[in-house]
């Protein structure tokens, strides 16, 4: 498989979770491991393009895949990706636990869903908990990445 | 958490995870997008020795106008029906309902195949096939064979599938847009429904079948049976949970999700305009 499109070749056993081949095997510690039972969201990355929970996919089954995790998502100059700098802008995080998970759902929701409304984040993000409930900020983020209206209501 | 130890096998066709099942027998597991039975295998509530990947048979992964019916390859993902112009048109439930299964993620990796095969009662798309009046179509050594959704599902987690069967197709006929509902009442936005209602009216009978009201998913015979006599919607949905012994858990009693299923029922005939 590619993570972040660099090639990786190792031999795992069949039980070895995607998540935990990608902090410890390939040694990218972007992706969090939160509630390990696919209710989270924390350790979202991208199989071919699409968000995936990698605590509920073994790595044997993306064997062949390209994967993007969190580190894979700004230009190699360190530019930040659009959605990167938006949950900066719109302060988007607080301990910034679910942060990687959360972004790489919002990137992937923008791919499927290029103009959501406020609604259409929310329920976009329903598969990604925010411990610090700092929900109304995300949603602002992703949807001044989304190039949308900022939701009514004003700060929270 | 970390599954037990198991073997590994990606089929490269049907034939071959059919003959891996013979092979390997009620030690193997089909897995598809693994979404049911990974989680079970990290909490050790399952452990087979030995799992056959499909998810990879890219052939089974369609959805196509089939004259009356409109066929549904098991690898087709939650995602893809939720987003079928095709389903939207012709079997608008069963989009709507995959809309609802889980969230983004879980509708990227879960199959049609997977969720019936699996058969949880927790599960919204059973029922909705089940309401719909749908056909699996399941091949082993021997062949292909159609099993009715209403003979499919035999117990908790138990269907009509042979050690060396998978479900290849479901099939769901067409109903076109009009009445139809699916109600599905949770907690949370990606809870499991504790109480679930699929409805539609074809050919001027109505099919509906309830979420996580019993150890299968199950029609709801006597509100059917009181429409067929004439019963208004509101005195055949109080008949929703005769007969039904739903267990208990942390969400709901017994006598709470019978109430929720009367509501819910009353809900899905009035939305669907019966």
């Amino acid at each position: 498989m590619t993570v972040n499109g660099s090639q990786q070749e190792h031999e795992v056993e069949p039980r070895l979770l995607l998540v935990h081949y990608i902090r410890e095997v390939v040694g990218l510690t972007g992706t969090n491991i939160g509630c390990d039972t696919s209710s989270c969201g924390a350790c979202t990355v991208h199989i071919d393009g699409e968000s995936v929970k990698s605590c509920t996919v073994l790595a044997v089954q993306a064997d062949g895949s390209s994967i993007k995790t969190i580190e894979g998502l700004a230009d190699p100059d360190g530019t930040m990706h659009p959605m990167q700098e938006a949950f900066r802008e719109n302060h988007g995080l607080q301990c910034g636990y679910c942060t990687p998970g959360m972004v790489m759902a919002a990137v992937s929701l923008l791919e499927e869903q290029p103009h959501p409304t406020e609604a259409e984040v929310r329920e976009g993000l329903e598969g990604n908990l925010c411990r610090c409930t700092g929900y109304h900020n995300i949603v602002k983020a992703v949807l001044a990445a989304a190039g949308s209206a900022a939701p009514s209501g004003g700060a929270s | 958490m970390i599954p037990a130890s198991f073997d590994y096998k990606r089929a490269e066709s049907v034939d071959e995870a059919i003959a891996l099942l013979g092979e390997h027998g009620d030690e193997a597991k089909l897995l598809a997008g693994g979404h049911s039975l990974l989680p079970l295998m990290k909490l050790r509530l399952a452990t087979p020795s030995f799992l056959i990947d499909v998810g990879r048979l890219k052939d089974l992964s369609y959805i196509r106008d089939a004259g009356d019916h409109i066929a549904i390859g098991a690898l087709t993902r939650h995602r893809d029906v939720e987003i079928s112009d095709l389903l939207a048109a012709e079997v608008p439930l069963l989009a709507r309902a995959a809309s609802t299964v889980g969230d983004p993620q879980v509708r990227h990796r879960g199959t049609l195949g997977g969720t019936l095969a699996h058969a949880d009662p927790a599960s919204d798309l059973p029922a909705v096939i089940l309401a719909l009046g749908g056909t699996l179509v399941a091949q082993g050594p021997g062949g292909s064979r159609e099993i009715a959704a209403t003979d499919f599902f035999q117990g908790f987690l138990e269907t009509a599938l042979a050690e060396d069967e998978m479900i290849t197709e479901v099939r769901v006929p067409k109903f076109g847009g009009k009445g139809w509902s699916f109600q599905k009442f949770t907690r949370r936005s990606q809870d499991w429904a504790i109480v679930g209602v699929a409805a539609v009216v074809a050919n001027g009978s109505t099919g509906i079948a309830l979420v996580n009201m019993a150890s299968t998913p199950v029609r709801a015979s006597g509100v059917e049976s009181a429409l067929a006599g004439g019963a208004s919607a509101t005195d055949a949905a109080a008949q929703a949970a005769d007969g039904l012994e739903p267990g208990a858990d942390l969400n709901a009693s017994t006598e709470y999700r019978q109430h929720l299923a009367r509501v819910l029922v009353r809900r899905a005939l009035e939305e669907a305009g019966v």
